[in-house]
């Protein structure tokens, strides 16, 4: 029932978003083929380009079009490099994938247990060094943009140290940098709702009981407070798996990694209308989803997570 | 604002915005021409004495350039965030003020785009209004809104809820003055600190959208212009990158910290932290009661900076003995079963002359023995039994370990017994119930299975903290019914903590009242109601009306509310309310014997003046 | 007031079913019940706080008031004590309300100086009286108190329990009076009402129903009230 209700929403925004993709073209001001084009492009060239996009039908007609081109895995051709854009697409999502994927697992495996020793060690105010140090520490790193951790590792493994390779994807050590300055804030933000949640389970009174019960504190955290932290883990993980690919663009950028997130930023400066159009479509039909696996996965996993929904 | 001042995070934050104000007042008049001069001979250029950061590929002072930068930089992040904070404000606000079904819409919306990353909303927007300045703030706006959008719903939907403002609509108060009085001012305050922390995002994103050439385009040049400028030149002059990136940090960093400290005072409750002075106790030299399975002597529960909620109170139970201890909230009588079960939470601190379970002094117990001997001979049981048990396990993992754990039983032999305790509280089916989780169970079966918890090893003491208060009366009868027959069967005493004298009276065999931490009379259940001696007894046993209370007279009221314990003062702590109060009462009165089995600390107990004033 | 066939529905769930009820002017109606039993939804169908089926005659609904369980929620934090009693008073002249803030204060036992406080300077006996001062300055022809005392300790309950009986006997409040609290329930009211799992079971005089009852399940409920052993 809830997955049913789930999986309209899903059809909703997934209709949502592509009449947002339809309409990116139209709302951009002016004539988008002249902008992209230039002043000084021939008229039909430009002629050209317009009919290629459909622009010269109704509205209505564009739009059923669009549909029909997006369920054929069409997205129309470059207006710069004239390839076709699914072709892009197809060579450059898996190494976005990948990248951000990567970063994911590896924000979840550091953070989760920090945030979760970060919350015993502070629980009831205790070790107030310990806390201050901790929450003004992620605090700062949070607020460090992904772009400047890029920079950074660049200038000292790469350049200073020579260790690792600045560009590019190439063999298993280039994915070391990135990952990290895609990871670094997420690690930070990830360790300090996983504090927070312990700390809230930690106050809860089948903990109490637990220890009651005179269990090893180790069976305490591991067995009674982990499991039901993992719930919101998981929506957590899915919030950050689409906040990490958003995140990649700029990682991508400064790295010249072979992904989505490069060739979006060049398409929009150089205004390649179609490019850009069809990778923020996929961000987005990326980002649904993802939320649409980790609320099925949830409902399945905690019951009452359903229940909130209504 | 004094409040900011007085955590490390508040003054440094403060200082750096403090610094990015100023220089964004300043910066374009002192360095703005510098900034602009082209020197074509000194371009390109590391870092020199002349140019500590270098310079650009027409010979611009990039020093100069950044500072110079701090104007815009700020300024369009102050649009963006004002951009952002008021739309999210409005899409926030709309759903109150709406019709039932635009509400929803719009709050579905405002849902459904939250649950988009920022910078796709910000490049979607981007696009659609131009590459350039004006495009990225419209974009950063854009992707701010939803999420305040969000925090704003929950907010007014949270005070909306309250009980407050559903008394004033039933007061005819008109829907524009609850926005005003009651909504308004119950969400202005973390409205305002996340505003705070917004604009340093916003100031932040910004840099992120001109840095990719996306946002600032030249001659007009932000930190992240500049940032995006010096990125080619790292590999040989990294100090060019150095400037910008520091400025929007240090920048960013500043807006943020003040947001946390401010959220922080905002929440600060007066947690004092004084060093703890825990009392003293002198061991006791007495010789301890050798059948008593619980004997406990002048135990003091100390928090920093001098709260003493539990001072220096003094226990026996006799196998088999059922005894209440009754007081109300703040009486410290949670505290002290706490106490004695050993779970006293963080950085409270127990003292004790003497406590002994069933003749093993706990205190001279090393960790693991005790934790066994707890494990398997006390049993506890709590307030909320919807709470109590671990939502994630199943209820007969939760009994089984404690066998596995304590026993070195093996995983089916602990099952077993699991599922046999829980037939033992009368759960019928148990071993369907065993493997179920404890949201598939009712209030009254999870107790239950909380005291079978307690009957997997072989409980002496049973320690009850208001076991049945969250329970219905005829549930409560059945769990009174069931610890009676546990205390029966298995010969353990039990210790009853309860704020309903009835209810102890029904239960308990003898019953120990406690008033601001001190226990202030025992007696025999038999003497409640006709033969207590202490003032605050009396009033208790009167102030409860029962099914043949004669509705023709006011129940007895004590006036006044009990002492906090760091104000109980050095006298009685009752006297402020009684009215036998005199200045006997400013010295404190001792326990002592007042008749068989019964003890009581009152200067008046068994005067005649106490009779004739608590009829 | 008169409440006839009150049937209140959440989604699927039916929180009150069917409910019959005559609230006499001048007198107070008990209505005791287990939790789930719908006791509470009845106070907030009267107050018009959810929606309903069923009739309501007798009393104008905007001359119901609301006493509610928690005091510590119930009082805008931000507001002074004066100002939350004042804002029932919007039918009175602006200059006339400081002196009947006064009044209504002084009906409750508190002093004039509270008007001036905050509710986080007050005890929670004291802020349900200031509760009670809020609703009655509206000058209710119903008054529904909602499990006022459970949230207090016991020796405040019995201070808040006698006022609200000399409020009724001083003002003849007609007075619908909601609590789990069997015992409670019978010291206040006139005529005491049973319901269990969203309907009423029994209602008699408040002697009658405890002394003699007749359906079962108000026996199981007497019977499990715990008694002070004389």
């Amino acid at each position: 029932m809830f997955a049913l209700r789930r999986l309209i929403r899903f059809a909703v925004s997934m209709v949502v978003l592509i009449t947002a993709s339809f309409a990116m073209i139209h709302l951009i001001p002016g004539d988008p083929i002249r902008a992209a084009l230039g002043m000084n492009a021939p008229l039909e060239l430009v002629n050209q380009r317009r009919a290629e996009l459909g622009l010269d039908d109704p509205i209505p007609m564009q739009l059923l079009a669009y549909v029909q081109q997006i369920l054929g895995g069409d997205f129309g051709t470059s207006f710069m490099t004239r390839e076709p854009v699914g072709q892009i697409i197809a060579d450059r999502l898996p190494h976005t994938l990948a990248l951000a994927g990567a970063a994911t697992i590896f924000t979840l495996i550091v953070a989760v247990p920090l945030g979760m020793w970060a919350g015993i060690r502070t629980e009831n105010g205790r070790n107030r060094g310990t806390e201050l140090g901790f929450t003004s520490g992620t605090g700062a790193l949070t607020v460090v943009p992904e772009f400047l951790y890029s920079i950074a590792l660049i200038v000292v493994f790469s350049i200073a140290l020579g260790w690792l390779p600045p560009a590019g994807r190439d063999g298993l050590d280039s994915y070391i940098l990135p990952v990290l300055a895609l990871s670094i804030g997420a690690i930070a933000m990830v360790a300090r709702l996983a504090r927070v949640e312990t700390l809230r389970e930690l106050g809860a009174d089948y903990v109490r009981l637990a220890r009651a019960k005179r269990l090893p504190v180790l069976r305490i955290y591991l067995r009674h407070v982990l499991p039901n932290t993992l719930t919101s883990t998981l929506t957590v993980g899915g919030l950050l798996l689409t906040g990490l690919i958003a995140g990649s663009v700029l990682v991508e950028f400064v790295f010249a990694w072979p992904g989505l997130g490069g060739r979006m930023v060049e398409s929009i400066t150089q205004k390649d209308y179609p490019v850009a159009q069809a990778i923020i479509f996929v961000y987005g039909a990326i980002v649904l989803v993802v939320n649409l696996i980790v609320d099925l996965l949830l409902s399945k996993l905690d019951p009452k997570s359903t229940i909130k929904e209504t | 604002m004094r409040q900011l001042l007085r955590t490390p995070t508040g003054v440094i934050g403060l200082a750096l915005v403090a610094a990015t104000v100023i220089l964004a007042i300043v910066g374009p008049p002192i360095w703005g021409e510098a900034a602009e001069t082209i020197d074509a001979g000194a371009a390109l250029q590391g870092a020199s004495a002349e140019h500590l950061l270098g310079t650009d590929n027409l010979g611009r002072d990039i020093l100069a350039r950044v500072l110079a930068a701090t104007r815009f930089s700020l300024l369009l992040a102050v649009l963006a965030t004002v951009i952002g904070v008021g739309l999210g404000l409005l899409l926030g606000v709309l759903p109150s003020v709406l019709p039932r079904r635009a509400a929803r819409l719009v709050t579905g919306a405002v849902n459904a785009l939250v649950a988009f990353p920022a910078l796709l909303l910000a490049m979607f927007t981007a696009v659609v209004s131009g590459l350039g300045a004006r495009g990225a703030v419209l974009g950063i706006g854009m992707a701010i809104a939803p999420g305040f959008a969000r925090l704003t719903q929950t907010l007014a939907a949270s005070v909306a809820g309250a009980d407050y403002v559903a008394a004033a609509r039933l007061l005819g108060v008109p829907r524009w003055k609850i926005a005003t009085r009651h909504v308004l001012p119950n969400i202005a305050e973390p409205v305002i600190l996340n505003v705070t922390a917004v604009l340093g995002t916003g100031l932040v994103a910004m840099a992120g959208m001109s840095f990719l050439g996306l946002g600032v385009q030249p001659p007009e040049y932000d930190w992240g212009r500049l940032l995006n400028e010096g990125f080619g030149r790292i590999y040989l002059d990294p100090v060019v990158a150095l400037g910008p990136a520091a400025a929007i940090i240090l920048a960013g960093l500043g807006f943020n910290m003040v947001g946390e400290a401010l959220a922080k005072s905002a929440a600060r409750t007066s947690a004092s932290a004084g060093p703890v002075s825990a009392a003293e106790v002198a061991p006791d030299d007495s010789a301890p009661d050798a059948d008593a399975v619980l004997e406990v002597k002048d135990l003091t529960v100390t928090f920093p900076g001098g709260v003493t909620p539990v001072r220096g109170i003094s226990l026996t139970l006799a196998p088999g003995e059922i005894v209440g201890l009754v007081g109300e909230s703040g009486s410290g009588k949670s505290l002290s079963a706490f106490a004695i079960g050993g779970l006293v939470p963080y950085p409270g601190t127990v003292t004790s002359g003497r406590l002994r379970l069933n003749g093993t002094e706990l205190t001279e117990l090393g960790q693991a023995k005790r934790r066994k001997l707890l494990g398997t001979s006390m049993a506890m049981v709590f307030q909320d039994p919807m709470a109590s048990l671990n939502p994630a396990l199943t209820v007969g993992g939760q009994l089984a370990e404690v066998a596995t754990v304590h026993q070195g039983a093996k995983r089916s032999a602990a099952w077993a017994r699991a599922v046999d305790r829980l037939k033992h509280v009368r759960i019928p089916d148990p071993e369907k119930r065993a493997r179920q989780h404890p949201h598939e169970f009712s209030g009254g079966m999870r107790q239950r299975a909380v005291i079978a918890i307690g009957l997997m090893g072989s409980p002496k003491l049973i320690i009850a903290d208001e076991p049945t208060t969250a329970l219905d009366v005829t549930v409560q009868r059945q769990i009174l019914k069931l610890l009676r027959e546990v205390s029966a069967d298995t010969g353990a005493a039990a210790l009853f903590i309860s704020h309903d004298i009835a209810v102890v009276s029904e239960l308990c065999h003898r019953v120990v009242v406690m008033y601001a931490g001190r226990i202030v009379e025992e007696l025999p259940v038999s003497e409640l109601a006709g033969g207590a001696a202490h003032p605050y007894t009396k009033a208790l046993v009167a102030s409860l009306p029962d099914l043949d209370t004669d509705k023709g007279e006011p129940l007895a009221a004590i006036p006044g509310t009990q002492p906090a314990p760091a104000e109980a003062g050095t006298g009685c702590a009752f006297a402020a309310r009684c009215a036998l109060a005199d200045q006997r009462c400013g010295e404190r009165p001792p326990l002592k014997e007042f008749g068989k089995a019964h003890t009581v600390a009152c200067w008046h107990a068994g005067t005649v003046e106490i009779e004739v004033a608590t009829r | 007031m008169i409440i006839e066939n009150l049937t209140v529905r959440f989604g699927s769930f039916t929180a009150v079913e069917n409910l019959t009820l005559e609230i006499p002017p001048g007198s107070v109606v008990g209505l005791v019940g287990e939790s789930g039993s719908g006791k509470s939804t009845v106070a907030k169908a009267i107050c018009g706080l959810v929606r309903y089926e069923g009739r309501m005659s007798g009393v104008d609904p905007k001359r119901v008031q609301l006493v509610f369980q928690d005091p510590y929620a119930s009082l805008n934090p931000r507001m002074t004590v004066g100002a939350s009693v004042e804002e029932g008073l919007s039918a009175l002249p602006r200059g006339r309300r400081k002196d009947e803030v006064e009044r209504l204060l002084s009906l409750v036992s508190l002093p004039p100086e509270f008007a001036g406080r905050y509710p986080r300077e007050l005890s929670g006996g004291q802020r349900q009286r200031v509760a009670i001062a809020r609703a009655l300055g509206a000058r209710p022809e119903l008054l529904v108190a909602d499990e006022i005392t459970s949230a207090l300790d016991v020796s405040v309950q019995g201070a808040v329990l006698n006022l609200i009986r000399g409020l009724q006997a001083e003002l003849g409040l007609s007075m619908l009076f909601i609590s789990h609290n069997l015992a409670v329930v019978r010291y206040v009211s006139d005529v005491v009402a049973v319901m269990h799992r969203g309907r009423l079971v029994e209602i008699g005089p408040a002697e009658r129903v405890v002394g003699a009852p007749e359906h079962a399940y108000t026996r199981e409920l007497l019977a499990a009230v715990p008694r002070l052993r004389h």
